[in-house]
């Protein structure tokens, strides 16, 4: 997927592409082994992920990262009785390094208890968005080295789960105040949290409604559709695109089921199986995030948002007119809110694709 | 402003946390394969060595296929680089090929620059790279790589040593390109010559501290064949297209009267290694040493030159944006220097202009006042001139008609002939005086009065 393709980019470097002849070859070569070389270099290397899970306590977050990566990745948080809930916001972040048939990936979870939880949220998605500017701003001052590391250590935030709470209704105020904001920053995703007090026909039109509010307000969720490369592409993203925001129920827990042993939810009527296409959406969350287009999330953010943070960045105190070579990095400012103020608008400096995909399409 | 508060718990060697299950990115492979697929792959080779060496018959044998290009004559005045760009399908693998290549290296007379123009093209395609990537809206990840991944030299089989050009050149590429050498038209050394001739290339390679391409050897499933291709460097390899019927099959060979090379069989030449090591097995670990090591350093060495630093004096690190503000100064006040002599420039030389001007004008003034002056002073002369005549005229004509009635009195008296004859006479005689241009009477004018003259009588 090359998302960058659709944007009519003045410097657009296919005017220096060089004027190629398709050339017929009489006989094996051998240049597909270079796919196999990819492979084994890319497995030496190891493969890097960073999610971060937001919503309100209670929704099941640690316990959905816990079920994702079938492991006890985080502490399931349920705070003891006379334990206050925090005033601030606080970022968690715990790195493991998991294993599966040679290929090494080392993951990042950040978790975001407090979120939502005080009485004035005013202004709580503040520190979220300042840690994900941060680790653009790491990755950055790597990147302008003179003398830089051949694998730039990244920590960029490269999805973002949004748990909703199931309300029944339509999205809160928060929640939309949130998505505007995030989704121009990082790949958001967002779920219907403890979706099992909800029955399937309320799981249906709350999705429908959820839905039309994010068209509404103009918020693009991950799997964008200006992003979208080819036919093949389109059709699988509008599947996945229908189904936006799952409805997932995480559990830790196994039990037995018709003699077979599942991760569920025991209640007194039942149990609720997580990888049960019948019962929730799990499955469809877990192929997204991790089957099909983790790849896809890594590049996204890569060439789009962190390029986006990059131009923002360069062009802070740029008085000259664009050209190469002539940047001027100012300081980043000691606390962050100066991220929040482009986000806030979708202002001019940022990157064409946005405001042409806002103009023609009604999203 | 509320702190952002991270609690990070990571150890260094974070902690290795083991599945209960299958969770499924395994598949992580196949999806960066994938995503690699569908953006292609590039590809760049240099080809260096003397005309007629065999190296574009040797890329079209490599790559089984026929690139367009006619042979270069020997006649080139300077070193100049050929590159061709093809797109090469196999299987659901593009390749964007280019290939370029040096024409006339080797033929002049005086071979001392024979090196720049392959050094300079390196460089400018490490520069097009950095200039894209030092830009604010930059298109990195659609870039069409330009940068040289591999150069094969290509060594003359003359089976003594490698050529003082070749040592020299071969120098300035080690550090900017991944070099690997191969013997061109090896099928004119015999057998046991060419162990020699490698030998004596790989001494004199060490010895001058060219450091040549080595296959990477960290990788265990590739490491052993790698290590034992590396013993085999420089490879000696025949090119060719044509294909000769051998045993029952077609096979790619030369023909000569004494036999037949196969360039496929191991036992004749190296060509199948060649291929086998730079596309088959090595072709990614060429690309990433090309951007790892030899556009990092080219990078470095420019930026440095730019004057980046990464650290001031006090060993704290500096922030770019420092040196970039002052730069930026630099540059706006050189501008302006030049903007201001520029501007001084000008209005000297308005000023210069202006009293060439005023100078020409003055001039004119003059030249008008004194024609002006000679005019009136004609005028003058013509008038006086003017004034004399009329007093003649009238001094005439009084004396004519004294002359009249003096003669009319006389005619009273002597008859009317005689004052005819007489008149007669007179005027005879004017108009002789007249003719003559002799003035028998004082004050009158030759040539005017003539018409007055005629008129009167």
């Amino acid at each position: 997927m090359d998302p960058l393709r659709q944007s009519p980019s003045p410097s657009s470097s296919r005017a220096s592409s060089p004027r190629t002849l398709p050339c017929e070859m009489l006989g094996y070569v051998g240049i597909e082994a270079v796919l196999d070389q990819l492979k084994i270099k890319a497995m030496k290397m190891g493969f890097e992920f960073n999610i971060m899970v937001v919503g309100q306590s209670g929704l099941g977050k640690s316990t959905m990262v816990n079920t994702l990566f079938k492991s006890k990745m985080c502490k399931s948080t349920m705070p003891g009785l006379g334990v206050p809930t925090p005033q601030t916001l606080q970022l968690q972040s715990v790195t493991h390094v998991i294993e599966e048939s040679g290929v090494k990936l080392k993951l990042t979870v950040t978790d975001t208890p407090g979120f939502g939880d005080q009485i004035n949220n005013d202004k709580c998605w503040d520190p979220i968005l300042g840690y994900i500017s941060e680790q653009y701003e790491k990755y950055l001052q790597e990147e302008i080295l003179i003398t830089r590391q051949r694998h730039i250590p990244d920590t960029r935030v490269h999805c973002c789960v949004y748990f909703v709470p199931p309300t029944g209704h339509c999205l809160r105020p928060l929640d939309i105040e949130f998505l505007q904001r995030l989704c121009r920053t990082v790949n958001v995703v967002p779920v219907i949290a403890r979706a099992d007090s909800l029955t399937i026909e309320e799981r249906e039109a709350f999705r429908h409604r959820i839905q039309e509010n994010l068209k509404t307000h103009g918020i693009e969720v991950y799997p964008q559709k200006c992003f979208d490369e080819d036919i093949n592409d389109k059709i699988l993203n509008s599947k996945i695109r229908e189904r936006i925001p799952f409805a997932v129920v995480g559990a830790d827990r196994e039990h037995i089921v018709n003699g077979r042993c599942v991760l569920g939810r025991k209640t007194k009527w039942g149990i609720i199986e997580v990888e049960n296409m019948a019962h929730c959406e799990f499955p469809l969350l877990r192929d997204l995030l991790i089957r099909s287009h983790l790849q896809d999330l890594k590049d996204i953010t890569h060439n789009v948002h962190y390029e986006n943070y990059r131009i923002f960045r360069l062009n802070e105190s740029h008085v000259l007119p664009r050209g190469p070579g002539w940047v001027n990095l100012a300081p980043a400012p000691a606390s962050v809110p100066a991220p929040a103020g482009p986000q806030a608008s979708p202002g001019p400096p940022k990157v064409c694709w946005w405001a042409k995909d806002n103009s023609d399409e009604e999203c | 402003m509320a702190a952002t508060d991270i609690a990070r718990q990571v150890g260094e060697g974070c902690r290795t946390v083991p599945l209960a299950g299958h969770v499924g990115f395994d598949s992580l492979p196949d999806q960066l394969v994938n995503k690699s697929v569908s953006q292609g792959f590039c590809f760049n080779i240099l080809c260096v060595g003397e005309t007629g060496l065999g190296k574009s018959t040797l890329m079209d044998t490599l790559f089984n296929t026929k690139f367009e290009g006619e042979p270069a004559t020997h006649t080139q005045p300077g070193v100049q680089l050929r590159s061709n760009t093809y797109d090469l399908q196999e299987g659901n693998v593009g390749l964007k090929l280019t290939i370029v290549s040096t024409v006339g290296f080797g033929d002049q007379i005086n071979k001392e620059d024979s090196y720049k123009p392959i050094v300079e093209f390196i460089d400018a395609q490490f520069e097009a790279y950095l200039q894209e990537e030092l830009k604010i809206l930059r298109v990195l990840h659609n870039y069409h790589d330009s940068r040289i991944h591999a150069c094969l030299y290509f060594i003359a089989p003359t089976g003594h040593s490698l050529k003082s050009l070749d040592l020299v050149t071969m120098k300035k590429l080690d550090s900017k390109v991944n070099i690997i050498p191969i013997i061109a038209k090896s099928d004119a050394i015999s057998k046991s010559e060419l162990t020699k001739f490698k030998i004596k290339i790989t001494s004199e390679l060490v010895s001058n501290g060219v450091q040549i391409y080595q296959f990477p050897t960290d990788d265990e499933s590739v490491a052993e064949i790698n290590g034992t291709m590396n013993a085999h460097l420089p490879f000696a390899v025949i090119g060719s297209t044509e294909e000769l019927k051998i045993g029952n099959k077609m096979m790619k060979a030369r023909q000569y009267p004494w036999g037949t090379v196969q360039v496929e069989n191991e036992a004749h030449c190296d060509f199948v290694k060649l291929r086998e090591m730079l596309i088959r097995i090595n072709m990614e670990d060429l690309r990433e040493q090309t951007h790892s090591r030899h556009y990092e350093l080219y990078r470095r060495c420019k930026l440095e030159e730019m004057g980046f630093k990464d650290t001031d004096p006090d060993s704290k690190p500096f922030s770019l944006q420092e040196t970039y503000e002052a730069k930026r100064n630099e540059f706006l006040g050189e501008l302006q220097k030049k903007e201001e002599e520029m501007r001084q420039m000008f209005v000297q030389r308005v000023k210069e202009k202006e009293a060439e001007l005023k100078e020409a004008e003055k001039e004119l003034h003059e030249k008008f006042d004194r024609l002006k002056k000679l005019h009136q002073d004609e005028k003058k002369k013509l008038e006086d001139k003017k004034k004399l005549l009329d007093d003649e005229v009238n001094a005439f004509k009084q004396r004519k008609t004294a002359a009249e009635l003096l003669q009319s009195q006389g005619s009273q008296a002597g008859g009317a002939q005689t004052l005819k004859r007489d008149k007669e006479k007179k005027k005879t005689r004017e108009e002789k005086s007249v003719s003559d241009g002799t003035c028998t009477t004082p004050g009158k004018h030759p040539v005017v009065p003539c018409a007055l003259v005629v008129c009167a009588v």
